[in-house]
């Protein structure tokens, strides 16, 4: 199984911006243990949600060639809660990428209403200073992701070769 | 508009706090960088953005950090550790700066110790003193 929290992308501007949706629900089994009567999506997930909306941005910027690899979380700041029947808007947007890493600013809405903030770093890690080798393969952009872009992608994400630029 | 070595100081005090999540009476002109603020490798790109957004500077990597260019080659760096020619290439690049630590164990991730806040706005202020084009 593969750790998704986005359902899909429904802006996507390569290089620079991306905005994807999740529609939440009580059938995600956690909300029952998040709590018992108060059902709440979770903070972390949140975070995770932003890292998979503006991880997929910095990877697509490079073709998917780079292991993009979240590095540090920034800022996380959250302002309300996200509950079941609530569709959440993940907004990215790079505020700079060099060959070794990438800066995002995010922002969380539900409505319109701001939900969270959360500024994040990703590192390319085969570019990383130890000079540490890691498999030859792209393990973090699987076909797993393609259909998330489904909307956005005229003729869909390459994930295994690098492709023609996509808008 | 020209700043002055102290308001140069409290931007780049300023930086410090928010990249690293260190109080501001923590970042001294002498305190080290990962020594004294544990910062870590992804905080000196994370510092150096920061840095380029409240300067409205461009700063190229190997410029700020000189010695972090050394790092891919394998002349200068082996399995983690500077080589004999890293080390002299070192001393030409920062001339400066005391690296007896590395000598004694050359791994590079002792290389963090060497960089002060005293050196990042140093390099601020030759920066900014170029951008006016005064000197």
């Amino acid at each position: 199984m593969r750790w998704i929290w986005i359902d899909k992308f429904v802006e996507f501007h390569s290089g620079k911006s991306a905005v994807a949706i999740k529609n939440v629900t009580l059938a995600e089994e956690h909300l029952h243990d998040h709590f018992p009567g108060f059902p709440v999506m979770p903070e972390t997930l949140m975070i995770e949600a932003m890292a998979q909306t503006s991880g997929i941005l910095v990877g697509e910027a490079k073709n998917f060639k780079e292991k993009v690899i979240l590095a540090k979380i920034k800022k996380a700041v959250f302002f309300d809660y996200v509950k079941p029947g609530d569709t959440i808007k993940l907004a990215a947007q790079i505020e700079s990428i060099t060959p070794e890493a990438a800066s995002i600013t995010g922002k969380i809405t539900c409505c319109e209403k701001l939900i969270a903030e959360i500024d994040l770093m990703f590192s390319h890690i085969d570019q990383n200073l130890a000079g540490k080798k890691f498999p030859e393969e792209n393990f973090v952009f699987t076909g797993t992701f393609e259909s998330l872009l489904r909307d956005v992608l005229l003729s869909g994400a390459d994930f295994s070769e690098p492709g023609p630029e996509q808008h | 508009m020209t700043m002055s070595r102290n308001e140069i100081f409290k931007e780049v005090q300023e930086v410090l706090v928010d990249a690293l999540g260190v109080d501001d009476d923590e970042v001294t002109a002498e305190a080290t960088l990962t020594g004294d603020l544990g910062a870590e490798s992804i905080d000196f790109l994370d510092i150096l953005f920061r840095l380029e957004k409240a300067f409205g500077i461009k700063i190229p990597r190997e410029e700020l950090f000189p010695a972090e260019s050394l790092m891919n080659n394998p002349e200068f760096v082996n399995n983690g550790k500077f080589t004999e020619k890293g080390l002299t290439e070192l001393r030409d690049r920062i001339p400066h700066t005391d690296l007896s630590i590395l000598e004694n164990d050359p791994d590079v991730n002792k290389l963090g110790d060497l960089f002060t806040v005293g050196a990042i706005v140093n390099y601020v202020e030759t920066k900014l003193n170029a951008a006016r084009g005064n000197w």
